[in-house]
């Protein structure tokens, strides 16, 4: 009797642990499945990869292209038209060496240049949440790319010259969380694929990494991470660059346009450790020494008439969000003064701005924000770049005026 | 005494931060969906009661449901206005709702109808349409949606009035298009799309002309039945 208790309880207690140690197991993958969401969060997956009203990572969203446009994947673990028979060998090939499994070259619209960075832990958390998606049987709608570039072996070329494959290495002279830092914005967060000058070939030097550039098709300036007269970070507090990130509003600026999406769909899901790793490095990279000021095209007389009707359309559309002083009501409607964003060489921004207004995105930390309305229908060419060259140059700001054919070229740039 | 200075202190400590608290709110913009939706009226007009621009729809007073339709269809590009598709691209779905909440709970007046530009013949026939329809052609009267005072039945049927002849036009021609579309059954896809170009412009005009109903608001859900559903009246 009592040794049958013994054995039975024996028994009970390898049951136990049978049945620990699996909770344990799929603890584990859970884990590492959400973990694989908050990565793709990271990397903004769904940023190309969901279509509009679309089913999530089905892909078909039309990339517009200066050599035609280009469809996303379906991303899904649908086994025919997904990635339901890729093994996670295939899934790192793609992200750290841009082929597919057969060894096809994939074009660079799909930031594998930066995604190569990502550690071979992370992108196999990544394949773990896509295997645990819902799959959707929807085929992937073949690229409308003109002859040349519809021939994938050009792709070779865009390789040699911009494209070098390896994980992240750390600099062992920084801090850990400078380094968490560099590897979320060099890696997943591509954000060299906007904030670097694009050549003509389509592709970034890497001595040019986050040195600040138009955006093809977009008309949209993504300004320098590095340099201070742009978006550098250098004299912004650590707290001010983690609202602008988590948030989309900040005491210094807010976000607009394609850095809109972003934050919306990406940087507002990063939890507070790696917002403040992501912050502490971008102040990092911020040049030290300020560039010459820049100098502007315009005539003085033009530009001193320019600036005087500036201030009237200012005085009575802008002063009462931005305030008289270019001081506003930080975060929700931003300082026009010591803005860096619009004092850059470039007025692409400004200049949108005015026509086209804007929502920061609505996020976690700021659901509801504040709009600027669209001043395209109310203000004429000569009135947008007066109030613009006005904002470039009041308060102290050490921007230059801008002319009245900059504004009209921008009214008919692209709204998505 | 010491009683008495921690006392002190600790009022003046009140008083420091009521006077931090009261500048913060003093330098924030008004805590008010009002405020909030300037980016919306300079097209719309302030209370949502439109403008002089034509194609500017009225937003006052439409049910809420129909607002909220609407600008889910703009964020996703499914009606498009690309000034309209911009600004919403990034705004959660609460807040939509809270606009369309806001400008549907105002109620300035209707505007005074417009002195029309087309024959009494047409306007006959725009009348005909909306209160009656034609049968033979397979046009529903758009008062048995609309409702009998077009104003709309909530929460999800707009009442027709207050709005141009130029705007109401360009709203049927669309659906006539497939440039809009409305959530699936579209059973306005259907009424416009037995309707000519010349019923579009009759019964565009004769609705701008007609004056202000003594109640402008919706009817309650429900309060008749729709001859066929649609997909944006749940029933
Ligand atoms: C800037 C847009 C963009 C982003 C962001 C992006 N992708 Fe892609 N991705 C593409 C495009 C475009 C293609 C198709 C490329 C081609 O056909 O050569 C693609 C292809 C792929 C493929 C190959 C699938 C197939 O069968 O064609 C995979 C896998 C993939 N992406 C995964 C991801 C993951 C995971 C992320 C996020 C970490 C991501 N992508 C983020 C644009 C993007
Ligand atoms: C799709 C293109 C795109 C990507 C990807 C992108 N940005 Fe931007 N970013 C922009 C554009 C365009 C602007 C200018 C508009 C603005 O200031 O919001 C901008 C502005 C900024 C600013 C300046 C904001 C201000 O108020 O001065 C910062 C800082 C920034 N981006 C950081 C990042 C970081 C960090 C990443 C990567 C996680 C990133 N961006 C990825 C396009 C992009
Ligand atoms: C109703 C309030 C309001 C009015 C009026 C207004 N703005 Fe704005 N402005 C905002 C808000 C809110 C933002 C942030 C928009 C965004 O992030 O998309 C903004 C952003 C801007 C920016 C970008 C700032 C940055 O950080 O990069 C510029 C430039 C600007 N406004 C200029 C103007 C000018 C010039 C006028 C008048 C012609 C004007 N605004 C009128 C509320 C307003
Ligand atoms: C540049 C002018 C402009 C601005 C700014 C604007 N709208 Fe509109 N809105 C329009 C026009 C024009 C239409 C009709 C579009 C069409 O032809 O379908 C419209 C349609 C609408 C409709 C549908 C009305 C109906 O009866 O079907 C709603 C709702 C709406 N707007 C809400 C808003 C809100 C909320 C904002 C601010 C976030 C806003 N609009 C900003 C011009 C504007
Ligand atoms: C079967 C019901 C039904 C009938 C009949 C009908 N409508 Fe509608 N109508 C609707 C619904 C539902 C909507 C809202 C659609 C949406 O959610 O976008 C609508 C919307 C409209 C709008 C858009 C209003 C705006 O503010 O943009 C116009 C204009 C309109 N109808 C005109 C007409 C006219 C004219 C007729 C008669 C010829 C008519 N309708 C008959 C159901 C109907």
């Amino acid at each position: 009797m009592g040794l049958r208790l013994s054995i039975t309880l024996l028994a009970l207690a390898a049951l136990t642990t049978a049945v620990q140690a699996q909770d344990k197991t799929s603890d584990k993958t859970s884990d590492i499945i959400a973990r694989g969401e908050y990565l793709a969060r990271a990397g903004d997956c769904t940023a190309c990869h969901t279509a509009s009203e679309g089913r999530l990572f089905a892909g078909g969203r039309p990339m517009p292209t200066p050599f035609g446009t280009i469809y996303t994947s379906n991303i899904t673990p649908d086994s025919e038209t997904g990635i339901g028979k890729w093994s996670a060998d295939d899934f790192y090939r793609t992200m750290h060496n841009g082929r597919f499994p057969d060894g096809g070259l994939i074009y660079p619209a799909m930031p594998f240049a930066s995604y190569t960075k990502v550690t071979r832990a992370d992108s196999d958390a990544i394949f773990a949440y896509l295997r645990s998606i819902q799959p959707v049987n929807q085929k992937n709608k073949p690229h409308e790319l003109r002859f040349p570039y519809d021939n994938r072996q050009l792709i070779l070329g865009w390789r040699t010259l911009f494209f070098s494959e390896g994980e992240f290495k750390p600099d062992a002279s920084k801090s850990a969380e400078w380094n968490r830092g560099a590897y979320l914005v060099e890696g997943l967060g591509h954000c060299g694929m906007c904030h670097s000058p694009i050549n003509a070939l389509g592709g970034t030097s890497q001595s040019d990494a986050f040195k600040g550039g138009l955006i093809p098709m977009q008309n949209w300036y993504a300004p320098s991470l590095t340099s201070n007269r742009e978006a550098g970070l250098g004299d912004w507090s650590i707290k001010d660059i983690t609202d602008l990130l988590q948030t989309g509003v900040s005491t210094r600026g807010v976000v607009y346009g394609p850095m809109a999406e972003v934050v919306h769909n990406s940087l507002q899901y990063l939890n507070n450790e790696d917002t403040r790793a992501m912050a502490v490095y971008l102040k990092g990279i911020a040049e030290a020494s300020a560039p010459p000021p820049p100098s502007s095209a315009l005539p003085t007389t033009e530009s001193s008439l320019l600036i005087s009707l500036g201030k009237t359309v200012y005085d009575k559309n802008c002063a009462s969000c931005h305030g008289t002083q270019g001081e506003g009501r930080p975060p929700h409607w931003p300082p026009l003064a010591n803005n860096q964003s619009i004092e850059m060489q470039s007025a692409v921004n400004p200049i949108r701005m005015v026509l086209n207004g804007g929502y920061p995105p609505g996020t976690k930390g700021n659901p509801m924000p504040y709009g600027m309305p669209p001043f395209a229908g109310l203000l004429s060419d000569n009135e947008v770049a007066a109030v613009v060259s006005y904002i470039r140059t009041a308060w102290g700001n050490r921007g230059t005026p801008v002319s009245a054919r900059e504004a009209n070229e921008l009214r008919s740039a692209p709204l998505n | 005494m010491f009683a008495r200075t921690v006392a002190s202190l600790a009022a003046i400590a009140t008083f420091v931060a009521i006077d931090g608290a009261a500048a913060q709110t003093a330098n924030q913009p008004p805590d008010t969906m009002a405020a909030r939706v300037e980016a919306c009226t300079p097209c719309h007009g302030n209370k949502g009661e439109g403008t002089s621009d034509v194609y500017f729809p009225r937003l006052a007073g439409k049910p809420a449901g129909y607002l909220y339709n609407q600008l889910l269809a703009f964020r996703s590009g499914r009606r498009k206005y690309p000034p309209m598709n911009y600004l919403l691209e990034f705004l959660p779905d609460p807040y939509l709702e809270a606009m369309a909440e806001y400008f549907a709970s105002e109620h300035p007046p209707l505007p005074q109808p417009a002195p029309s530009e087309v024959s009494k013949d047409v306007l006959a026939q725009g009348e005909l349409l909306a209160t009656s329809g034609d049968a033979n052609r397979n046009i529903p009267a758009c008062v048995s949606c609309h409702g009998p005072e077009l104003t709309g039945m909530q929460p999800g049927i707009p009442g027709l009035l207050g709005l141009r002849a130029a705007y109401v036009s360009a709203q049927l021609g669309a659906w006539r298009y497939g440039t809009r579309t409305a959530k699936s059954p579209d059973c306005m896809q259907l009424v416009a799309g037995h309707l000519t170009e010349a019923d579009v412009t009759a019964v565009a005009a004769w609705l701008a002309t007609r004056p202000a109903p003594t109640n402008p608001v919706p009817v309650p859900k429900g309060t008749y039945a729709l001859p066929f559903g649609c997909g944006s009246q749940p029933n």
